[in-house]
C-alpha cells in the first residue's frame, strides 16, 4: 500500500488531469471521503477482501454479512481500551 | 525561505506567550492562548519531535513494520498514516482533556496553560511517541508485558496493579462527573437516557439491515441524537415527563452502575460498537466545531493569569497549592499515563512506516493537547463567580442562591445571587450550584462560545448548546465505563485464571458475570462513596485520579528510559528520563501530601484525624459535614483514599528502583543489553511520513505508482523516506 492507499480504488485521477482545479478539488474531496470511512473503520471489509485476495487466491472469501459479524464479534474476547 | 517560516512561527509564539505572562489586571483575548499553543506545537514538532525519531529513536524506514511483516487483513495491517491518525487521536482523547484543565482554572489560566504546553511537547507526547516506537518493534506488544521482559517481573506486577488501580478510580471519577452533570437535570437526564434506544438500534441496524454501513449509521444515529437533546428541552417543559427524568444524585449512581454491569455484559454489537462509532463521529465534529468557533470568536478571558490559589493552596475546587497539585489535575492533554495503553495496543500493529511514529504519536497528543488548551478557554470565558459557584462542593456553598453568592464573594470573587439565578434560566437548568466535575463549566463556556457564533445566524440557543455539550461528554463517559469495565474485567479473568482454570475462558457465562461484578462493585464503591461525601467527592478523589494516571505515566516512562539504555542509548536516556523524574517527583510529592500534611484540608490522614476527634468529643457536626452519620462517612472515605494514596507512591517506588537496577546492570556491562526487539526485516513499502506528503514525496509515490501501475497495491520497490 503506498501514500494514497487511503483513497478509493480508481481515486488516483489521470495526471493531466489533476492540474485542472475542479477535478483536484474533486480529487482531494473524494480522498477526504475515503480518509474518514477508515477513520470510522467502515473499510474493514474491503482491506480484508483485498488481503484475502491477494494471500489465498482461489479460497472463496467471507461474505459481507458474515464478515462483519465476525469481525465486530471479536470484540467480545478482544476489548479494546478506550481513554479518558 | 524555511529559516524564514519557522522564525516567523518563533516569534509569534513568543509574542503570544509574553501576553500571556506579562498581562495583569486587564482581561485578554483567547488568541493569545491559542496562538501560543499552536506556535509551541508547531515548533515542538519541528525541532523536537523530529530530534527524537531521528537521532534518539533511529526510525528506519527499510525496516518492515508489524503491520507488514504480520499483515492479516484485519488486526495488523499497513494503515494510511492519515486514517491511523484520526483512529488512534478518537482512542486516546475523551473527557478527561475536557476537564482537568476546567478543575486547574482555579488557580487562573496560566498555570494550566504552561503545564499544558509545555508538558505535552517535553513529556507527554514523548511519551505516546516513544512507546508507541518501542511496542512497534515488538510486534505490538503491550506496556504490561514490555515492563515484565525489560524490567522484570516485579516491574510487570507493579504495572499491572497500577493499570487496574487507574482503571477503578478513572471510571468512579468518570461515572460522578455524570451524576454531577445529571441530577436534577430532566433535559440531560432524557438525552443522555435516549442515547441507549438509539445506539440499539443503530446496533441492529449495522447488524440485520445494512451490516458495514457505518457511515450511515453514525450519521442516522448523530441525527437522532440532536433530536433527543432537542426533544429534551420539551420534556423539560412537560409538567409529567419532566418528573420522571428528574433523577437526585444517588438514584443516577445507581442507575449508573446497573447499566455499566449491564452494558459490560452484552454482546459488543448490540450496545458497544455502535456508541463507540458515534462517540467517535462526535468526538471529531464537536472538536473541530468548537476550535472554528473559538478562532471565529476569540472571546476574553474573563479568569485573572493566577488566583490567589495558586499560592495559598486553600483553592475550593481541589485542596493544595500550584506545585504539585495543577500537574495532578491536568494530566490528559499534558501527561497522560493511560494512552500509554492505547500506543502499546492496536495502534503499533496498523503503523505503516517506522518513521510515522511521530505523526501519529506525538501529533495526536499534540492534538488532545489543544482540545485541553480549548477547554480551558471555555473554563474562562465564564463569569469567575458563576465558575467557583459551580465548582465548589455543595457543603460549602448552602442551599440557595443568596449563600452560594455569599461563599463565593468572601472568596473575592463577586457575584450576585441574581447572576446565578440568570445564568441558570439561560441554560433552561433548576440550578447551577456546585455542579462539579468540569463538565457542567465546560458545557457552559462551550455554549457561551457557540451561542456567539449561532447569534450571528439569529439564534442563540444557548440552552440546546449546552445541553449539547453536556450530552457530548456524558456519552464519551459512558463509552469509556462500558470499554473499561470490559478491559478491567478482562484483566482480572486473566489474573484469577492462575487460581482457577475456568475463569480465563472469556465465554464462560457465571466467570464473566462474576468478574463484570467485581469491576463495578470497585469502581461503583468509590462512585457512591463520592457522590455521598460531604467534603465534595471530585475535591476528594480527582486528586487520586491523577496520581494513579501519573502512576502509569512513570511505568511508561521507566519502560521507555530502560530501553533506550539497554538498547545502546543511554547517552540520550534523558529524553524520557527527564520527563520520568518530574512526573515521580510530582506524583511522590502529591502522595506525601496527601498522606502526610498536617493541613486537614489536603492530607486524608489529617483530616481523618480532625473528624474522628470532633466524634469522640461527640460533636454533630463539623464543617461540611452536618450530621454524626456525615462525619462518619467522612472518617471511612479519608481511611480509603489515604490507603490508595500510600500505595500509589509505593507503586511509583517499586518501579523506579527496580527499573535503575536494570540501568546500573546494562551500564556495567558496558551500555547494552539484549531486548526483545524484532531483527530486521526489509520493507517492500513505501510512504510518505508526514501529514502533508512533501514535494519530493509525492514525486516518489508517483513514479512508484506508475511503476507498479496494476499491481493494486503498487508496492513493489523498497524506498526510503529520509525526510
Amino acid at each position: 500500500m503506498t501514500a494514497d492507499t487511503g483513497a478509493a480504488p480508481g481515486g488516483r485521477a489521470p495526471l493531466g488531469a489533476l492540474r485542472r482545479p475542479l477535478s483536484r478539488i474533486r480529487a482531494a474531496l473524494r480522498e477526504g471521503w475515503q480518509i474518514a470511512r477508515g477513520i470510522t473503520g467502515e473499510r474493514a471489509y474491503e482491506i480484508y477482501l483485498e488481503h484475502h485476495r491477494r494471500t489465498h487466491p482461489g479460497v472463496p472469501a467471507m461474505g459481507e454479512r458474515e464478515f462483519w459479524r465476525w469481525y465486530v464479534d471479536r470484540g467480545d474476547t478482544h476489548p479494546g481500551s478506550r481513554c479518558c | 525561505m524555511r529559516v524564514v517560516v519557522w522564525t516567523a512561527v518563533a516569534l509569534v509564539g513568543a509574542g503570544a506567550w509574553s501576553v500571556l505572562a506579562l498581562s495583569r489586571g486587564e482581561e485578554i483575548s483567547a488568541a493569545w492562548l491559542i496562538f501560543a499553543a499552536l506556535a509551541s506545537y508547531a515548533i515542538g514538532y519541528r525541532f523536537y519531535a523530529r530530534f527524537i525519531s531521528y537521532r534518539v529513536l533511529r526510525v528506519d524506514d527499510t525496516r518492515a513494520t508489524p503491520a507488514e511483516r504480520l499483515n492479516n487483513g484485519t488486526d495488523f495491517h499497513p494503515t494510511d498514516r492519515r486514517v491511523l491518525y484520526g483512529h488512534h487521536f478518537a482512542a486516546i482523547a475523551g473527557a478527561g482533556p475536557l476537564v482537568g484543565p476546567v478543575l486547574a482554572a482555579q488557580m487562573g489560566y496560566l498555570p494550566g496553560t504552561i503545564w499544558i504546553i509545555l508538558g505535552v511537547i517535553f513529556a507527554g507526547a514523548v511519551q505516546d511517541m516513544v512507546v508507541l516506537f518501542f511496542s512497534m518493534r515488538r510486534d505490538g506488544r503491550s506496556l504490561g508485558q514490555m515492563a515484565r521482559e525489560e524490567i522484570g517481573p516485579v516491574g510487570g506486577v507493579a504495572a499491572l496493579v497500577a493499570v487496574l488501580a487507574i482503571m477503578v478510580i478513572l471510571l468512579a471519577v468518570l461515572a460522578m462527573v455524570v451524576v454531577n452533570a445529571l441530577a436534577d437535570s430532566p433535559w440531560g437526564a432524557f438525552s443522555l437516557v435516549m442515547t441507549i434506544p438509539i445506539a440499539l438500534f443503530m446496533g441492529c441496524y449495522l447488524r440485520y439491515l445494512r451490516p458495514g454501513r457505518v457511515m450511515e449509521t453514525s450519521a442516522i444515529g448523530v441525527v437522532l441524537l440532536l433530536l433527543a437533546i432537542a426533544g429534551g428541552g420539551w420534556v423539560n417543559e412537560h409538567p409529567v415527563l419532566s418528573e420522571l427524568f428528574h433523577f437526585s444524585h444517588n438514584e443516577l449512581t445507581f442507575g449508573l452502575i446497573i447499566y455499566g454491569f449491564v452494558a459490560s455484559v452484552l454482546p459488543v454489537w448490540l450496545l458497544l460498537a455502535p456508541r463507540d462509532y458515534l462517540s467517535t463521529f462526535m468526538k471529531v465534529g464537536v472538536v473541530a466545531l468548537l476550535a472554528v468557533s473559538i478562532i471565529v470568536t476569540m472571546p476574553t478571558l474573563r479568569l485573572p493569569a493566577f488566583t490567589d490559589f495558586a499560592f495559598n493552596g486553600e483553592g475550593p475546587v481541589f485542596a493544595g497549592s500550584l506545585f504539585p497539585f495543577v500537574f495532578i489535575t491536568i494530566a490528559c492533554g499534558a501527561l497522560s499515563g493511560f494512552h500509554s495503553l492505547i500506543s502499546s495496543g492496536t495502534t503499533p500493529k496498523l503503523i505503516e512506516k517506522e518513521s510515522q511514529v511521530r505523526m501519529i504519536g506525538y501529533g495526536s497528543m499534540l492534538t488532545e493537547s489543544f482540545v485541553a488548551v480549548m477547554a480551558l478557554v471555555a473554563a474562562c470565558v465564564i463569569d469567575p463567580g458563576v465558575y467557583f459557584a459551580m465548582n465548589m462542593p455543595a457543603g460549602a456553598l448552602g442551599d440557595t442562591v443568596q449563600s452560594a453568592a455569599a461563599a463565593v464573594t468572601q472568596l473575592g470573587f463577586t457575584v450576585t445571587p441574581e447572576t446565578l439565578q440568570s445564568t441558570a434560566a439561560m441554560i433552561e437548568e433548576n440550578s447551577v450550584l456546585a455542579r462539579t466535575g468540569g463538565a457542567p463549566t465546560f458545557a457552559l463556556g462551550a455554549a457561551l462560545i457557540f451561542s456567539e457564533v449561532s447569534a450571528i445566524f439569529g439564534a442563540a440557543m444557548t440552552a440546546f448548546w449546552y445541553h449539547f455539550a453536556v450530552m457530548f461528554e456524558a456519552l464519551f463517559i459512558l463509552t469509556t465505563v462500558d470499554a473499561g469495565t470490559r478491559v478491567g474485567r478482562f484483566m482480572l479473568q486473566d489474573t484469577l485464571g492462575n487460581i482457577y482454570k475456568p475463569m480465563r475462558d472469556v465465554s464462560w457465562k457465571p466467570g464473566l458475570w462474576l468478574t463484570s461484578a467485581l469491576v463495578v462493585a470497585g469502581w461503583g464503591y468509590f462512585l457512591w462513596a463520592g457522590v455521598n461525601d460531604p467534603l465534595g467527592g471530585i475535591n476528594q478523589l480527582f486528586p487520586l485520579f491523577g496520581i494513579a494516571n501519573q502512576l502509569l505515566a512513570a511505568v511508561a516512562l521507566a519502560v521507555c528510559t530502560t530501553l533506550l539504555i539497554k538498547s545502546g542509548r543511554a547517552k540520550y536516556a534523558w529524553v524520557t528520563l527527564v520527563p520520568l523524574a518530574w512526573d515521580a517527583v510530582v506524583t511522590l510529592t502529591a502522595s506525601w501530601q496527601k498522606v502526610f500534611s498536617s493541613d486537614p484540608a489536603i492530607g486524608f490522614f489529617a483530616q481523618r484525624a480532625q473528624y474522628v476527634e470532633a466524634l469522640e468529643n461527640g460533636e454533630t457536626s463539623l464543617g461540611a459535614a452536618q450530621s454524626v452519620e456525615q462525619m462518619r462517612q467522612v472518617v471511612v472515605n479519608t481511611t480509603v483514599d489515604g490507603i490508595l494514596a500510600a500505595v500509589f507512591a509505593l507503586l511509583v517506588i517499586v518501579i523506579l528502583v527496580d527499573a535503575a537496577r536494570v540501568w546500573v546492570k546494562a551500564l556495567r556491562a558496558g551500555g547494552r543489553l539484549p531486548t526483545t526487539e524484532t531483527p530486521h526485516v526489509p520493507s517492500r513499502l513505501w510512504a510518505p511520513s508526514g501529514l502533508i506528503a512533501t514535494r519530493e514525496e509525492r514525486a516518489t509515490a508517483r513514479q512508484l505508482a506508475e511503476a507498479g501501475a496494476g499491481s493494486g497495491t503498487g508496492a513493489e520497490p523498497a524506498g526510503t523516506a529520509e525526510r
